[in-house]
């Protein structure tokens, strides 16, 4: 494809890229780029060197233009960002995808040899995080990220600091709880042996010591760790539903009255153990349940795309930073080169080649006329523009999509998981079962009678059963997340096994973005590429910079005139030959060329010679052929907000009716929820902004993308690009993992059979208890993750 | 036998002595990042230049 080339490999010292046209050679080091270099010098000229000394190529590149931090002078805006500050020092965390290895953390920790100002880094690896700490007089905000940006560490700074919300909100002292629990359940655990194994009756003081210490333990279980269940089982009892936290909340209150109860009175030793075992075990399955990616987040919405504030010009001309919320329709803003317009604007100044793949879908940047309302969302590449604001940043095109009733409502509608289904059924049952006991011992013992109601709350507390749905779930998301497959939360496996629509998006997801792939069609001998390349070379015209890029390291040939009719092509005067370059209209020779049309196309004519074209399609991902596959068991759909024009390409792998495009954010969100009113499960994968809404609709909304720390919408999960041509094992995955935990329900209720055929005769010994809530959740938990590993390797995941 | 009620006294002493540094450690935010002093302990102050090279 390209000319041979006589270079060896050479990776860049610095990010270990291969240094492919021209490599810039400094202290004897090659280097990819510009970027690389500079931070290579700071570095070396600071004595950090050692940089490069425990990984190689630790560096990430750093050729893309980093943004500009002036913004960060303003003062609101700063005010947000800070962690604390007073008049001698501040304290700020940022969060720098760019962090990945023990490299990163030397450095980012020995920022004080760069700038004196900051006395305090501290990295957090797997946030990726660091924690600055700077002397007010000597620095600032502003010259603490400049300094991050210069040694290759580009802060992400944006209106919603997801990440840094979620480390701070979960603070509901589970792991407190949980010591706690165990603390209790130790002790009591050890103060109940000599009961079982018998205390001869010269020693009868001790079991009431032992008994009052029991009871003492247990006052802790019940009203610090066990208070979440009582709490939830009252919330759902006044909302009338019958949830799982009840029979355990029942259950435990059980336990503790009926230890009380004989401890005080002197009848028996009670079920202390029992009852510390139940909460501890349960307290560690929800542990378990909760999973936290740290560095990656499922809450983000356009908040985290769009910039922090942008460059406002006033009247007499000056520039300065605005925060995103305070700009005002008329204001004018500029928005330089990989900027995002922020605001629905008119053009009234520049040439606008606006990227708004990520918004609408479409792959081609768009030109826009002076005049001429942009669309916000739009990444602006080329030259600064300045744009005037026609609606504020909430009311835009694409914003307004977050007012829409999908993003408000909460997520309870959504598939009931099984347990919650079950649970109903079995608190009546088990209910029916304790008053049927009480109501049959009554007439004759009203002692027997008691014993027989609380044993059968007691035995049948559904302790295995909360623990089979979390042990499982939570083995079957460390399957998946070795899987590059990422869930939300447990409760999105059980919601994967009962898809039954597929819907993708287009761009982005079944393609990859940003990666098109240019096919030349007709032969063009060493000369005409000269002659081509040098036309090309002279726009700015995103294709035909695509062109310049496909014969990259030709050689440039003078012209002597160049005319570009926006929309058209381009004609260029060289050695006496006309090139001309363009659409199919533009180039009027008499060709018979049959139009692919499956993507976008540029026909090549020089002195009015028809010489080829070049086709330019979007790269699909591999292993497509898994739509396929999938089309045979569910109903798979096809919405992008692209144009047709690559129907034809699509339709060996979707069902040509089953492909709809051009389709707005809003019209995506509709269709979803058209599906679902026909009683469909609707899964929708997609990547941009635009399919945010349909995510949030869908009952199942997954988020491709190609590097899990860029910015992905709100989403359930969050699938890498390499793992798309899993997905149809990763269905039959979670089918799987939700048999397993129906087999582990019938274990967990034969266990509860056999413990109910001791309870209702009221003879309930405290020892069968404390055995058989211990070993039946062993078994569930051993059950559970042995099974999932085993459905996982059936399923080659 | 008395003495296990001074035994057990002590046992749950001691016991209640773990469970407090643990809460301490946990205030003190020494369970927070359990992951970068796993690297960090890698890391010398002043490696040779030509090191894993």
């Amino acid at each position: 494809m390209k000319d041979s080339s006589i270079l060896q490999k050479l990776h860049c010292y610095h990010c270990g890229n291969d240094c492919e046209a021209e490599y810039l050679g400094f202290d004897d080091k090659v280097f990819c780029c510009n970027g690389c270099r500079e931070v290579y010098s700071v570095l070396s000229q600071s004595g950090l060197g050692n940089y490069y000394a425990y990984n190689q190529h630790p560096g990430a590149t750093k050729d893309k233009i980093s943004p500009r931090f002036e913004y960060l002078k303003e003062p609101a805006i700063a005010r947000d960002l800070i962690d604390y500050t007073d008049d001698k020092f501040t304290i700020v965390t940022f969060y720098i995808p760019a962090i990945h290895c023990s490299s990163c953390i030397w450095l980012l920790e020995h920022l004080n040899k760069l700038d004196p100002a900051i006395y305090y880094s501290r990295v957090d690896f797997l946030r990726k995080q660091v924690n600055i700490r700077f002397d007010n007089q000597l620095s600032s905000l502003y010259s603490t990220v400049q300094l991050l940006d210069r040694i290759g560490y580009e802060p992400l700074i944006s209106l919603q600091d997801v990440i840094k919300k979620q480390t701070v909100g979960k603070k509901d002292n589970l792991i407190k709880k949980i010591a706690v629990a165990g603390f209790c359940f130790g002790n009591v655990m050890l103060l109940s042996f000599p009961e079982y194994l018998g205390i001869s009756s010269y020693e009868q003081s001790f079991r009431q010591f032992f008994g009052f210490l029991n009871l003492a333990f247990c006052l802790p279980i019940i009203l610090y760790c066990g208070t979440d269940y009582f709490r939830s089982a009252w919330a759902n009892l006044k909302n009338r539903v019958l949830n799982i936290d009840f029979p355990l909340a029942l259950g435990i209150a059980v336990l503790f009255l009926r230890t009380a109860f004989e401890v005080l009175t002197h009848n028996g030793s009670g079920f202390a153990d029992t009852c510390c075992g139940l909460v501890f075990f349960l307290l560690i399955g929800k542990l378990v349940q909760r999973k936290t990616y740290y560095h990656l987040s499922f809450e983000r919405d356009y908040r985290s795309f769009f910039p922090v504030a942008v460059q406002v010009t006033d009247v007499k001309g000056t520039e300065h930073s605005v925060p995103l919320a305070e700009i005002k329709v008329g204001q004018r803003i500029l928005i330089r080169n990989n900027e995002i317009i922020p605001a629905d604007a008119i053009l009234l100044k520049g040439d606008a080649k606006v990227d708004f793949s990520f918004v609408t879908g479409e792959s081609v940047p768009v030109n826009k006329v002076l005049g001429e309302v942009v669309y916000a969302g739009g990444r602006q590449t080329g030259e600064a523009i300045e744009l005037e604001v026609v609606k504020p940043v909430s009311q835009s095109y694409l914003t307004r999509l977050w007012n829409n009733e999908a993003f408000t409502r909460t997520q309870e509608n959504r598939t009931k998981t099984f347990s919650e289904k079950v649970s109903k059924y079995f608190t009546i049952v088990l209910l029916l079962v304790a008053f049927g006991s009480l109501f049959f011992w009554l007439p004759t013992d009203f002692h027997r009678a008691l014993a027989a109601f609380t044993a059968v709350l007691i035995i049948a507390c559904p302790c295995a059963l909360a623990l089979s749905t979390p042990f499982t779930m939570s083995a079957a998301l460390s399957i998946l997340d070795k899987n590059l497959f990422y869930l939300k939360n447990t409760a999105v496996v059980e919601q994967l096994a009962h898809i039954d629509t597929i819907v993708f998006d287009k761009t982005g997801t079944i393609t990859i973005a940003g990666a098109d792939k240019i096919t030349l069609h007709g032969a063009v001998n060493p000369y005409q590429k000269q002659l081509l390349y040098s036309t090309c070379a002279n726009s700015a015209h995103p294709l035909s910079r695509l062109i310049c890029q496909y014969w990259e390291g030709t050689s440039r040939l003078g012209t002597h005139s160049y005319s570009e009719i926006p929309g058209m092509g381009i004609s260029a005067g060289i050695d006496s030959h006309l090139v001309e370059v363009g659409s199919r209209l533009f180039i009027k020779g008499g060709f018979a060329a049959k139009s692919a049309a499956d993507g976008t196309e540029v026909y090549l004519q020089i002195d009015h010679q028809y010489i080829g074209y070049f086709s330019i399609r979007q790269q699909y991902r591999e292993g497509l052929e898994i739509i396929n596959e999938l089309s045979n068991k569910y109903n798979v759909f096809l919405l992008s907000g692209d144009h047709g024009h690559e129907r034809d390409a699509l339709s060996t792998i979707f069902n040509p009716d089953l492909m709809f495009f051009e389709r707005s954010p809003q019209d995506k969100l509709d269709f979803i929820k058209n599906l679902q009113s026909r009683g469909r499960k609707v899964m929708m994968i997609g990547d941009g902004l635009n399919d945010a809404g349909a995510l949030k609709q869908s009952d199942l909304g997954i988020a491709i993308t190609d590097n899990v720390n860029n910015f992905s919408p709100g989403s359930d999960a969050i699938l890498d690009g390499r793992a798309l041509s899993r997905l149809p094992q990763f269905f039959k995955f979670s089918k799987n993992t939700v048999s397993v935990i129906y087999c582990s329900f019938c274990i967990s209720l034969s266990y509860n059979v056999v413990g109910l055929s001791y309870a209702v005769s009221g003879r309930l010994s405290p020892l069968i208890a404390a055995i058989l809530m211990p070993l039946s959740t062993v078994t569930i938990i051993s059950f559970t993750s042995i099974a999932t590993h085993l459905a996982a390797k059936r399923r080659k995941l | 036998m008395s003495i296990i009620y001074f035994l057990i006294g002590c046992s749950v002493l001691l016991a209640l002595l773990f469970l407090g540094a643990f809460f301490w450690a946990q205030r003190s935010g020494q369970n927070d990042d359990l992951y970068t002093p796993s690297m960090r302990i890698l890391l010398d102050d002043e490696p040779e230049e030509e090191e894993k090279k």
